[in-house]
């Protein structure tokens, strides 16, 4: 995809929080956030099952309200002007949001005429991004039919093609193969490295954090336990600490703690249609 | 780009892309020409042998026959709210918050694909009554008054379902709701039996029905000599005015369909 410019807002901050806070009744998922994220960087966030990072995503991402604080995304408000948030960020939910039922095209389609992109260059769009995504000879299959890694990729083109400055990922790589893993991330350093996007990520995968990230934070119980480079994070803890020793360090846990029901079983599920 | 054009441009999108899903796969669409043959040519056959209820001048075959498209209306749009619900499980009700798409044009552009599955219906219906020599009227204001009437009622519905999917989110509240709904909404209403028979307190709920209005304006657009209880006018304003309203509702409770 040739030349593609990311406007910034006049903010120079891609996210700023500023006590941000969610409860849902007695339980606080995100907890007087303060968090900062710069442009042009993939920034990792982590955390155990349960520890908030869905919920920041969807404040981030304007389906969700915060209880208290603010938050400016992409330079604007996310309570004042969640549309203007909206036209500035791409978004692939760790759900399966293609439809299955319509073809590659048809669902490129479908978010470039969302996004207001013009009659004229919709179609242009379209083949470019699905080019860019290797999906150019699948373009007309029904994606019920695509795999996992695929499937993926077209979310990715989805949440791309009008160019967002800053593209939100939950767990974009679960459920997925080595090799559709390794095709994921080759498109994400790239439209990091080539399109100056900004990438706010959410892992499980710590591979997938020394992979792409350069910067990482660590939400636990709805607190920022920790944020910098992965390279700092692991020195702090110790000669040799890995992203896992690192991650148990500041979540007080270990990967595996259990979320609730609804968690497990829609990752599972997630899973078992991308595998 | 203008808030209004905007509003129908991305409604259009939305409603193009059910109407190639629907294309793809019309089958169960189509599977709902069922119910309404059994209605027409069973308990229709049976009933026009009943003297004495007061439906004026014309058979109680083609009385019903308006109805029983009503009914079909009714029973086609009221579980098209499942579809959000399966989309909600998916993720592709989060891809679509998170677009610059207003939140009424998710709900009208799955109104207007509401609508063309109504008018399959309302081919379907004619073509049984035309079969079954139905005397119909045929002049070309009043298909597409019916058709318009189809449309109109199609969307009150499906938005009516949507409303629902978006308060109980899960498929089997929702399959159980739907169940009680649709039953009640179509005997308090005058599909089969005209206002006049009914017991008082039966009126009062028939009048707020909306299935009353419209299988009132299809009386008197879709049967020769057909008779409504209201002017075309006061059916189409009640109908449209219901939309509207369940448009807004269900645009405000879109977005907690993500929680």
């Amino acid at each position: 995809m040739a030349a593609v410019t990311v406007q910034h807002g006049a903010h120079e901050l891609a996210i700023e929080t500023s006590h941000l806070t969610r409860r849902f009744g007695d339980f606080t998922a995100i907890d007087q956030l303060n968090l900062s994220v710069p442009y042009g960087g993939i920034f990792g966030l982590l955390g155990p099952n349960g520890a908030g990072k869905s919920t920041l995503i969807k404040m981030l991402t304007t389906l969700m309200k915060p209880s208290e604080g603010s938050a400016r995304v992409a330079g604007f408000d996310i309570v004042q002007a969640p549309g203007e948030v909206r036209k500035r960020i791409g978004y692939v939910p760790q759900l399966l949001s293609a439809d299955g039922a319509l073809t590659g095209v048809e669902n490129l389609m479908l978010s470039a005429k969302l996004y207001g992109i013009p009659g004229a260059e919709q179609k242009q769009r379209v083949d470019e991004a699905l080019h860019y995504m290797g999906l150019s000879d699948s373009a007309r299959q029904l994606v019920k039919r695509y795999s996992g890694g695929m499937i993926r990729r077209l979310e990715l083109a989805q949440a791309m093609i009008h160019r967002p400055a800053i593209l939100f990922l939950d767990e974009p790589t679960i459920g997925l193969d080595p090799v559709a893993c390794q095709s994921v991330w080759d498109r994400l350093k790239a439209l990091n490295k080539e399109h100056g996007m900004t990438i706010l990520m959410t892992s499980h995968f710590m591979d997938e954090v020394d992979e792409l990230c350069d910067t990482v934070a660590i939400l636990h119980q709805g607190r920022l336990a920790a944020s910098d480079t992965p390279e700092q994070l692991k020195d702090a803890v110790g000669d040799e600490a890995t992203m896992t020793d690192v991650f148990a360090y500041f979540s007080g846990g270990n990967l595996d703690r259990e979320g609730s029901y609804r968690d497990v079983g829609q990752t599972r599920m997630t899973a078992k249609r991308l595998g | 780009m203008n808030a209004v054009l905007e509003f129908f441009t991305k409604s259009l999108a939305i409603a193009e892309m059910e109407l190639r899903k629907l294309l793809r796969d019309p089958m169960e669409l189509l599977s709902r020409a069922v119910q309404p043959v059994l209605w027409l040519a069973i308990f229709g056959q049976v009933f026009s042998r009943v003297r004495g209820i007061p439906i004026g001048n014309v058979s109680y075959l083609s009385f019903m026959t308006p109805g029983i498209l009503a009914q079909s209306v009714l029973f086609t749009a009221i579980f098209y709210g499942i579809a959000v619900i399966w989309e909600r499980d998916l993720g592709i009700i989060h891809k679509l918050l998170a677009s610059p798409t207003p939140r009424g044009a998710l709900v009208f552009g799955k109104a207007i694909a509401a609508g063309f599955r109504g008018l399959v219906q309302a081919v379907i219906i004619y073509l049984i009554a035309l079969a079954m020599h139905i005397s119909l009227r045929t002049d070309p204001i009043a298909v597409i008054g019916v058709l318009a009437a189809v449309v109109l009622g199609s969307a009150v519905f499906s938005t009516f379902s949507l409303i629902i999917a978006c308060i109980v989110k899960t498929r089997e509240r929702f399959m159980g709701i739907g169940q009680v709904l649709t039953m009640p909404l179509f005997f308090a209403s005058n599909a089969i039996y005209p206002l006049s028979l009914m017991p008082d307190w039966l009126k009062v709920v028939a009048n707020v029905n909306p299935l009353t209005y419209l299988v009132d304006a299809l009386r008197m657009l879709m049967i020769d000599g057909g008779q409504g209880a209201h002017s075309l006018l006061m059916n189409f304003t009640v109908l449209g005015v219901v939309f509207i309203v369940f448009v807004f509702i269900a645009a405000k409770l879109y977005p907690t369909l993500v929680g």
